[in-house]
Formats: C-alpha cells, sequence, structure tokens
C-alpha cells in the first residue's frame, strides 16, 4: 500500500515541470532546448514544404484524416509485403489481409489492439517501420488534435494552429527525446536493443531454449510515452525482457502517466492566460495562482485524480483478497490472487499497472487481465467505458472536457440560466456535438459486444465459460472504442469476425469523436465572449469537482450498469456466495 | 481539386519524413546507443558458463530435475524443448502469455489441484514425511508472461527440503544458495522479495559437480 502511495506522490512531482513544458511548446513560447530544436525543425518544414499558416478547424481535420490515411496505406503495404523485406532474422510472412487491417487501425488510432504474437508475427523491419513509427505518430496526432482543442476552446488565437507543424513539433521536442532518455534507462535495466534473431541456449538439463530479442527498448518507451500500449512480445510488459524489474516498472508507468497529466496542466495555463489578457495588466497577482495548474486545469485534475483513486482502491482491495476457490485447494491466498502474475510486481504493483493502463488508456498490460478477480477485472474495463479518466494522449483531456460541458448543461437547466464555460455560451449546437461524442461510445462497446454475444461468429471467440465470457466480449469492445488495446486475452480474437469489428470500433471510436470535438472547439472559436456575472456557475471550486465526479459516474451507470452487472458483477457474486 | 492534392502532398511528405525519423534512424540510434552502453543488457542478459550461454538471467526456464528448484507454472513452457519435440511438431517457436483462465473458469481449479497432488507427491517421495501447511499462492499460479525468472522466498522455502533430498547438498548449503540469490525490495519499498531460479539451480548443478562444459 505505501508503495502505491510513494509511487503517486513522485508522479504529482514530476507532472508539474513536464506540464510547463508542453505549455511552452503549445503556445510556441521559448524553451531552453530551441537553438536544436528549431533547426530540426525548420529542415522538416522545408522538405514537406510547410508554411505553417493557421488552419480553421475544418482545415486541420482534413489535414489530420489525410495524414491519418497515408500511414495507413504505408503501414498496411509493409505488413502484407513483411516476408520479402529486410531486416527479417526469423523469416516472418507476409500478414493476413484482415489481420494487417486490424493492425493497422489498431496503431493509427492508438490503440494498439494486438491479435498477433509479436514473437511470430512481425518482421523487425515491421516492428520499427510500421509499428515503431505508428506509435510516434498517433500519439502525436492526438496530442496535436488536443492542443488545437485547446487553442479553440479558450479562444486565444485566431485559428485552431497548423496540423503538421504541431505533429512535428510534438515529435521533435517532445516524443522523441523523451523516448531517447527513457530507452537507454530501459535497456540499462535488462530491455535488449539488439537486430539479432532469436538466441537458442542450452540449458544446464541439456534441453534447449528458445530466447526472443530484437530492438524492444526503442518500441518500450515510444509505446508508455505514446500511451500506445502494443507490445514487442505477446505478453506485453509482463515479459521479463519488455519490463524486466521494479524499477523499469516504474519508468513505464511513468511514462505512460505522464503526457496525458501534463496536457491537463497545459490547458488550465491556457485557460488562465486567457482570463489574464482580458483584465489586463493589473492582476499580475492570478498569476502566481496559476502558475501550477491554473484554476480550470485543477478541477479537471483533480475529478480525474477522484475518479483514479476510487478505482485503484477498489481493484487493489479485489485482487488483494485472493480467489477463494484456489485457498480451498490448498493454496495459500494471504499475498492475493497470482494467477496472471509476476512475482517481481506482486499484487500492489500489478494494481496500480492495470489502473493506469486503463485509465491512461495505454493498454500495456504487466499481468494478465483476464485472470484478474471478477471486481479487480471490472475497474479496468469501467475506465475504459468511462474513458475520461486522464485518458491517452490528449484526448482524454478533450472526452473530460465533453463531460465537463454536459455538468454545466445539466446545472444550467437545474438553475435556469443558459449555461457558460470559459465565457462563452453553450448553445444547441455544442450539445449536439456533445451528445454525439458521449452516445458514440457506449453505442459501439454494447452494439458490437450484443453483435459478438448473438452471432456464432462471435461466439467462437469466447473461452471462458459463462458470466466471465461475457466480460471477455465486453473489455475487447471497450478496449477498442477506447483506443485502449489491452485485452482479456484468453479471446480467441484472430477470425475474420473479430478482427472486422473491432477495427471498425477503434476507427469510429476515435476519429468521430476526435472530428466532433475540433467542431466543438471551431464553435467555441466563433463566439462571443460573455462577461462573468454573479449568477455564472463557477467551474474552478471544489463543488464543481463532486458535480463533475457525479455526472460521470451517473452516464457511466445509466449506459453501462446493466452490462456490468451480467459480466463481472454477477461473476464475483458466484464467486464470493455460491 | 487541387486542394485535394495539396493536402494529399503534403501527408505524403509528412509521412516519409517521420517513417524515416522515428522507424528508421530512431531504433538504429538506440541500438547503436545500446550496444555502446549497456553490451550485456542489450543482447538479453545472457548467463554464460564457461563461454557457453545457457540462459538468459532475466527469463526463467523449466527444470525436470528434481534435485532442482521449480518455477511458477508457464503456459509455453519456458520455451524449454528437447530436439525431439522441435521435429516431431509439439514445439512450434517462441511464445510467451498465460493460460488466460477467470477466477471462476473450471479449469484453472483443476490445474491448481493436480499440480498440487504433483507437489506434494514429490514431497513425499522425497522426504518420506507428508506436506505440512499451505502452498505459496505464486509457485501453483500461472505466471503472466509465461517466462517469470522468480518465485517467492516462501515458494523456495518449501521446496528446500525436496532440493536437499535429491541433491544431497545439506540444507545448509541449499538455504545459502537461496539467500544469495535472493533480491529485496527496490529501496525497501517498491516491489516484491524474490528469488531467481535459474541461478539457484546452476549453483546447485555446481555444487553437485555437473559438468557444464561440453
Amino acid at each position: 500500500m505505501l508503495q502505491i502511495i510513494i509511487t503517486l506522490a513522485i508522479y504529482i512531482a514530476l507532472v508539474i515541470p513536464v506540464g510547463n513544458y508542453m505549455y511552452h511548446i503549445a503556445t510556441n513560447r521559448k524553451t531552453f532546448a530551441d537553438p536544436v530544436f528549431n533547426r530540426i525543425d525548420r529542415m522538416m518544414y522545408k522538405v514537406c514544404r510547410i508554411k505553417g499558416e493557421g488552419m480553421t478547424w475544418k482545415q486541420y481535420a482534413i489535414s489530420l484524416l489525410m495524414t491519418n490515411a497515408v500511414m495507413v496505406f504505408a503501414g498496411y503495404f509493409i505488413l502484407r509485403v513483411q516476408g520479402i523485406l529486410l531486416a527479417n532474422p526469423n523469416q516472418i510472412e507476409g500478414m493476413e489481409p484482415t489481420l494487417s487491417f486490424n493492425t493497422i487501425i489498431s496503431f493509427m488510432t492508438n490503440t494498439n489492439l494486438q491479435h498477433y504474437a509479436g514473437e511470430s508475427g512481425l518482421s523487425y523491419l515491421s516492428q520499427m517501420v510500421v509499428i515503431t513509427f505508428m506509435m510516434f505518430t498517433s500519439a502525436a496526432t492526438g496530442y496535436a488534435a488536443c492542443m488545437a482543442f485547446c487553442r479553440g476552446i479558450t479562444g486565444n488565437s485566431k485559428g485552431v494552429g497548423n496540423f503538421y507543424e504541431d505533429v512535428i513539433r510534438i515529435t521533435t521536442r517532445i516524443l522523441l527525446p523523451f523516448s531517447i532518455v527513457i530507452g537507454i534507462l530501459l535497456i540499462w535495466q535488462g530491455v535488449p536493443q539488439t537486430l539479432a534473431g532469436t538466441a537458442t541456449v542450452e540449458t544446464i538439463e541439456g534441453r534447449l531454449q528458445d530466447i526472443a530479442m530484437g530492438p524492444v527498448a526503442a518500441l518500450e518507451s515510444i509505446k508508455h510515452l505514446g500511451t500506445n500500449g502494443g507490445g514487442f512480445f505477446g505478453a506485453n510488459s509482463s515479459t521479463p525482457f519488455e519490463n524486466p524489474t521494479i524499477i523499469s516498472n516504474l519508468i513505464e508507468l511513468y511514462s505512460m502517466m505522464l503526457l496525458p497529466g501534463a496536457c491537463v496542466i497545459t490547458f488550465g495555463k491556457m485557460a488562465a492566460e486567457r482570463k489574464k489578457e482580458k483584465t489586463g495588466n493589473a492582476v499580475a497577482k492570478i498569476k502566481r495562482n496559476v502558475t501550477c495548474f491554473g484554476s480550470q486545469g485543477r478541477t479537471i485534475f483533480a475529478a480525474m485524480s477522484i475518479l483514479f483513486l476510487v478505482g485503484l482502491t477498489v481493484c487493489y482491495l479485489a485482487e488483494k483478497s485472493g480467489n477463494p476457490l484456489l485457498a480451498e485447494a490448498g493454496l495459500d491466498q494471504t499475498v492475493g490472487n497470482m494467477e496472471g502474475k509476476e512475482v517481481r510486481f506482486g499484487v500492489a504493483q500489478s494494481a496500480l499497472f492495470t489502473t493506469t493502463t486503463t485509465s491512461f488508456t495505454t493498454g500495456t498490460v504487466n499481468n494478465m487481465h483476464d485472470s484478474l478477480t471478477p471486481l479487480g477485472g471490472m475497474i479496468p474495463m469501467l475506465h475504459m467505458m468511462l474513458n475520461c479518466v486522464f485518458g491517452g494522449k490528449g484526448v482524454g483531456l478533450m472526452n473530460m472536457i465533453m463531460y465537463v460541458i454536459l455538468a454545466v448543461f445539466l446545472c444550467g437547466l437545474m438553475i435556469g440560466r443558459t449555461p457558460e464555460y470559459l465565457n462563452k455560451k453553450i448553445e444547441g449546437k455544442e450539445m449536439k456535438l456533445v451528445a454525439i461524442v458521449l452516445i458514440i461510445h457506449p453505442l459501439l462497446i454494447l452494439g458490437f459486444s450484443a453483435l459478438a454475444v448473438m452471432t456464432g461468429a462471435g461466439q467462437e471467440g469466447i473461452t471462458n465459460p459463462g458470466f466471465h465470457g461475457l466480460s471477455q466480449v465486453l473489455y475487447e469492445y471497450a478496449s477498442s472504442a477506447a483506443n485502449n488495446g489491452s485485452g482479456f486475452e484468453g479471446l480467441a480474437d484472430n477470425t475474420y469476425f473479430w478482427n472486422i469489428t473491432t477495427g471498425l470500433a477503434m476507427f469510429f471510436g476515435r476519429y468521430i469523436a476526435m472530428i466532433a470535438q475540433l467542431a466543438i472547439a471551431g464553435s467555441f472559436l466563433a463566439k462571443r465572449r460573455v462577461n462573468e456575472t454573479v449568477g455564472t456557475l463557477r467551474t474552478d471550486n471544489v463543488l464543481f469537482v463532486f458535480i463533475l465526479v457525479f455526472v460521470v459516474y451517473i452516464f457511466a451507470a445509466l449506459t453501462f450498469f446493466p452490462a456490468l452487472a451480467l459480466g463481472p458483477i454477477a461473476e464475483h457474486l458466484v464467486l464470493w456466495m455460491p | 481539386m487541387k486542394n485535394f492534392t495539396s493536402y494529399l502532398k503534403k501527408a505524403f511528405g509528412i509521412t516519409l519524413v517521420l517513417i524515416v525519423l522515428c522507424g528508421v534512424v530512431y531504433p538504429l540510434v538506440m541500438t547503436g546507443a545500446g550496444q555502446l552502453l549497456f553490451k550485456k543488457q542489450a543482447n538479453g542478459s545472457m548467463i554464460e558458463i564457461n563461454g557457453k550461454k545457457v540462459g538468459s538471467e532475466l527469463i526463467g526456464q523449466e527444470f525436470e530435475g528434481e534435485q532442482y528448484f521449480q518455477g511458477r507454472v508457464s503456459s509455453v513452457n519456458y520455451n524449454v524443448y528437447s530436439e525431439k519435440e522441435k521435429e516431431d511438431g509439439t514445439y512450434t517457436g517462441p511464445a510467451s502469455g498465460s493460460y488466460n483462465y477467470g477466477s471462476t473458469t473450471e479449469e484453472l481449479q483443476t490445474r491448481v489441484e493436480k499440480d498440487m497432488e504433483a507437489f506434494q507427491k514429490k514431497y513425499e517421495n522425497a522426504t518420506g514425511k507428508e506436506l505440512e501447511g499451505e502452498v505459496p499462492a505464486d509457485l501453483l499460479t500461472a505466471s503472466g508472461s509465461g517466462l517469470d525468472p522468480h518465485i517467492s522466498p516462501a515458494s523456495a522455502k518449501v521446496q528446500i527440503p525436496i532440493v536437499v533430498a535429491n541433491s544431497g547438498l545439506s540444507e545448509e548449503e541449499v538455504e545459502t544458495i537461496v539467500e544469495e540469490n535472493t533480491e529485496h525490495k527496490f529501496l525497501g519499498i517498491f516491489g516484491e522479495e524474490k528469488v531467481n531460479v535459474l541461478k539457484c539451480n546452476i549453483e546447485i548443478a555446481e555444487k553437485m559437480g555437473v559438468t557444464l562444459d561440453e
């Protein structure tokens, strides 16, 4: 328990300076590293002929979609023909079409759902040129969209920014330097980084052992940093070569938590800056108060933290109480549920990693989620359904702001005033877009789950009987729609049915929400400012934090409770009250 | 239409530039840096005895001999196989993962009960006594990766009588071996206490005089 608390305390200390750095990049301010990066960036702008003019939200969305589309086609092509290309020491063949479709959508949408196993499914070239490359670009895309969204919603600049410039700046100034440092730390801990193929050794008993290796560390660092989550090996970060020690485990935890948390701080500062501009220089005092978070950012960060801590507590306690059926068989359960976990992480670090990976929608796992206790497995599922507990790179913040707008709207209805957020009136158009974002997510999860349990092709994938079988299905689609990518891996998911349906869930889950959110930003930007009055609902105080948490839980309960009751909750009752 | 091509051109440009930067330059720079700075770790932390690789300190192994400690249950047999198993196709290549049984899945209970029986029998054969008390959870549950190199100190302790009886080493000797290969919590706070099974077994083999250098 103590180690969880200390781990989180260190996180808070780390996230503030990073948030500050990201704020400087989002708003094009000077940083200490400019002399180096300016040169690199200018060279890249020149090659791509980027002029850096501001865009409207529509132009931004089109450039985002077109760029992603080109990347998808390039990646798909490489996966199909990887067998005849370079850097393939383990002689892996080209990938089957529906699996390639699923894989490429999965990596482009920052999901990293994997229906293949890295050891046998990908050549080293694909691991580098497709997987590692997409981990960078999908994270940069998500964060670019978020920056555009923040610019629009806080209404500082004329346009929402330039997509190409954003992507390049994020890649060169944040993702690459951080990845290099983290990658080297991981190699130091024992993560391999080599182009040599699988090693075969003779054991001391005279038998043989295959030890799969490769350029793992390079992928591993961006996998967490970009909240991607797709492992080099089938068993992801539970594999000792992806996550060899407790130190590497902490490094991986922090790298996935850092940037989504920092996004909130960036937003808070941008919102605070807007206020300062408006009221002129006289309020230099405010500036001191906003140095850390910015009051609007603080509310959101607090609400996310509450949701996170509630989930973490439930997950940890559930895992700690073990499995009564195994206790019956004579297996000591005092340390908790160890099936599917690694000894070096134990129950505490596993529960923390599980909650983190699904809250920050990374999807990397250091234990097997299918073997979690029923309630321990419900928390990751729930957090992907909420999809706003910090959330993936950039998109989590955007989703949370959808809930903020919803909360402001509901409160507005209750007190009978026109709802406002950040001095802009929220009207019918914005509410319709918010409703689209909030409805598409449950619709994808529940709709596809219903389809899967109704059809033979879907049922074939289910490997665990009873209530747990439904959990497997729900988890897979929650993971796809939330662009998380972890799985209840028992699901036999490399079939046409699962490849195609989860591919579609990932695609719509990512792009429909993102476009609608950019549209909201555009519409905010076009609105006139209204002045704050006594009657304006304040969105920067403790009361609003609780309203927000409440709205999120109510929304989740209304949409997902029936499904959860039939899956994990029913399984829990069977396990403990037979 | 002109607009469309201009978007397309830029999309191609940026894709190409980023593929080169993130997909080629970055991993190769990392490979160079890793090989230069941490040669041993970058190549899989291999354990060599007399110049021959016998395993990696980070990857567990399956042991058949009862004079050795057994590791955790693995759904992939730690990728350990014999020549014969490779020829007849029982072994299909390196993998990782777990059984992915849910808590209420019947196969989980059946597997644990079967392994429990086997372990109790092994204990009885070695010591002539019945096993008292419970078996620690990690010993008979499957690891997430199927390659877990560690067991908990409790799981090592429960096996010591078996190892002593089958190896001919004294109890103190085996206890020292376990102690020497126990890794502690980081800063006394983070992680768990754990014993590296392969390192223990290599020392046992050496003490027993098994020749490893053919």
